[in-house]
């Protein structure tokens, strides 16, 4: 990652002088796309780094939405408050579940996760004086940083969450390469060998799930925030399901992955919607496609192609390159 | 005392419905070791395909019994061959993201050929008023629903644990490479189990339909459903399954009953106390 500090600023030079030039409907298709980022780069930690595949990322998604809108509806318009709110909610739900679920290995993890983020979407579907029920949670206030600044116009937001995506990126870059990091990508690997090595991996997981799920929470409160807006069906599976189909085709367990998945997604749907309206269907194929001829996501073709057209180079390729690799999906999900 | 006998004849013929569309997806789990996240869709397909034959088409009840579970297994039959089967390399979690990606496709499909209303189909004439019970009035289909089900449930036994062919099939659930190592095409039982979970997916969806009905989205709940009785009942036991699928299903009437707004999270809390405490299930082997 020798080239990063010039690439990545680059690219935020490039994202800051895009609303100068773009209408302001591809600005917010852009803000979704970081947001929706932000969630899959959440999710990675858990299925692309640790190696555990949770289809209930959702739940703290909703947590995150509906704490930092309650927060912003009740408490105060400061969207820091809310979105401390946010992460505060998404990080209990995401101790609560994380004792029990990370006891599960494999498709168990995947049960319980599962269950859990239905718990989630039922207390929300049916607490209905607090979160609205079926009807959602509405009239949340725009962005107010506090000393009368407050963002209401949409290129603001914009920027907004642009800063954050960029904080959470660098921080989640620095994770990737941390020894805490490591020791998640040994447990992906083979947890028996970490825990006779002498790790503790029921904590490490423990760890990742808390991690991921605060950061979910994160994206939740941003997503509140930027729309102004939450539903239930936010919280319900398909939308973990969503969430997973981003990962998975973006590159699990790479840096920049989970963000092509989200902006790959997030792109097609609203393709899709403009002409019909049962996009899951081919979101659903695509995502079928993937599995089959790109287990490794895009990055995995991008990074293919790469190593086809510069061969001559390729040790120093394979040099620059992490040494974190897609997730090797047959060590622990043999049933 | 009339009510709770109601109950309880509910939470029977509802945990023996359970019984018909989980024991599919137990035994493909137990023997493939890919969790089939399309076996809602299966189910919520059997219920449609019921739909059309019996109130659209007006064929008798008892035939679109007998027709569409075929229809499905066939079905099941092409997805294994087709999809599933050049994928066994890919590793199992492709296999399940697999099934979830046809998951979402169905859900559409759905959509486009049913549309988005709730379907009811009407339980057959036969089976349509109460029976006296005890002096109480009890749903004829119910009952039905609870002889079907033990039915199947006796059928299901005796034939995997009398039957060469449930024989080869146990084999294949405690070791399938020891199995296939002794001459036994594992492949032609992988496809054999994966079409017998689709039929009686199929058959839960016609028997189920005058009860629970058909609406868009019913797949993803009864997707749950079933993998709350698989991690109850745990894995590659009939008689687990069958307990698991009771249980579940007196739970969830009587928590509907009782308590309706905690229904949905004293199920879900059953099968998180089940994970924790007894990680294999109630009756099931450790994986």
């Amino acid at each position: 990652m020798r080239n990063l500090p010039v690439k990545g600023p680059l690219l935020f030079l490039i994202m800051v002088f895009v609303p100068f030039f773009l209408s302001i409907f591809y600005v917010n298709l852009l803000t979704e796309i970081f947001i929706l980022g932000v969630f899959a780069l959440s999710l990675n930690i858990l299925v692309g780094q640790t190696g555990m595949v949770s289809l209930g990322h959702a739940a703290f998604f909703g947590a995150g939405a509906y704490a930092a809108g309650l927060a912003a509806i009740h408490v105060s318009t400061n969207t820091f408050l809310s979105i401390a709110a946010g992460l505060l909610a998404a990080f209990l739900l995401a101790v609560i579940i994380g004792l029990f679920s990370t006891k599960a290995n494999g498709f168990y993890f995947l049960m319980l996760t599962l269950a859990c983020s239905q718990i989630v979407y039922s207390i929300i579907y049916q607490w209905r004086t607090v979160t609205g029920g079926s009807n959602g949670l509405t009239g949340i206030a725009p962005i107010d940083l506090g000393a009368n600044i407050v963002l209401s116009n949409q290129v603001w937001v914009y920027y907004f969450i642009l800063v954050v995506f960029t904080i959470v990126l660098f921080l989640i870059n620095r994770f990737l390469h941390s020894p805490l990091g490591s020791v998640l990508i040994g447990i992906r690997e083979n947890e028996e060998r970490m825990k006779s090595i002498g790790y503790n991996t029921a904590l490490y997981k423990n760890i990742s799930f808390i991690i991921a799920g605060t950061l979910g929470g994160l994206s939740g409160s941003l997503y509140v925030i930027f729309n102004g807006f939450i539903s239930p069906a936010e919280v319900y599976w398909t939308a973990s399901g969503s969430v997973l189909i981003m990962v998975l085709i973006g590159g699990a367990g790479t840096l920049w992955g989970p963000v092509i998945g989200a902006a790959f997604i997030v792109i097609l749907e609203t393709l899709i919607s403009s002409y019909m309206e049962n996009w899951m269907m081919i979101i659903g194929a695509v995502f079928i496609i993937f599995v089959i001829f790109a287990p490794d996501g895009m990055v995995g073709i991008f990074n293919a192609l790469k190593k086809f057209f510069v061969q001559p180079k390729k040790l120093e390729v394979d040099a620059d390159e992490p040494i974190i690799k897609p997730i090797k999906q047959e060590t622990k999900m043999d049933g | 005392m009339s009510t709770l006998l109601l109950q309880l004849i509910n939470g029977f013929s509802y945990g023996f419905l359970l019984f018909i569309i989980t024991c599919g997806i137990t035994i493909v789990f137990g023997i493939l070791g890919v969790l089939n996240l399309a076996h809602g869709s299966f189910y919520l397909l059997g219920s449609y395909l019921g739909y059309s034959l019996i109130m659209k088409a007006g064929l008798p009840f008892w035939a679109a019994l007998a027709a569409v579970p075929l229809i499905i297994a066939v079905l099941g039959y092409m997805l294994e061959t087709i999809i599933l089967r050049p994928t066994y390399k890919l590793g199992h979690l492709s296999q399940v993201l697999l099934t979830f990606g046809l998951a979402y496709i169905f859900h559409d499909l759905f959509a486009i050929l049913w549309g988005k209303n709730m379907l009811v189909v009407d339980p057959p004439p036969a089976l349509n008023m109460s029976i006296q019970l005890a002096g109480y009035s009890v749903p004829a289909y119910r009952i039905a629903l609870i002889v079907i089900g033990l039915a199947i449930a006796i059928f299901l036994w005796f034939f995997q644990e009398k039957t060469k062919w449930g024989a080869v099939i146990r084999a294949g659930l405690s070791d399938k490479e020891m199995a296939a190592g002794l001459g036994v095409n594992i492949h032609l039982v992988f496809t054999f189990v994966f079409v017998l979970g689709s039929l009686f997916a199929g058959v839960g969806g016609v028997i189920g339909s005058p009860i629970l009905g058909a609406f868009p989205g019913m797949e993803f709940q009864i997707l749950i459903l079933s993998l709350v009785v698989l991690v109850v009942g745990g894995l590659g036991s009939v008689s687990g399954t069958l307990i698991a699928s009771l249980l579940v299903g007196f739970v969830e009437t009587f928590s509907r009953y009782l308590v309706p707004e905690l229904s949905l999270i004293i199920t879900f809390a059953l099968m998180a106390v089940v994970l924790v405490v007894r990680p294999q299930g109630l009756i099931g082997r450790r994986v």
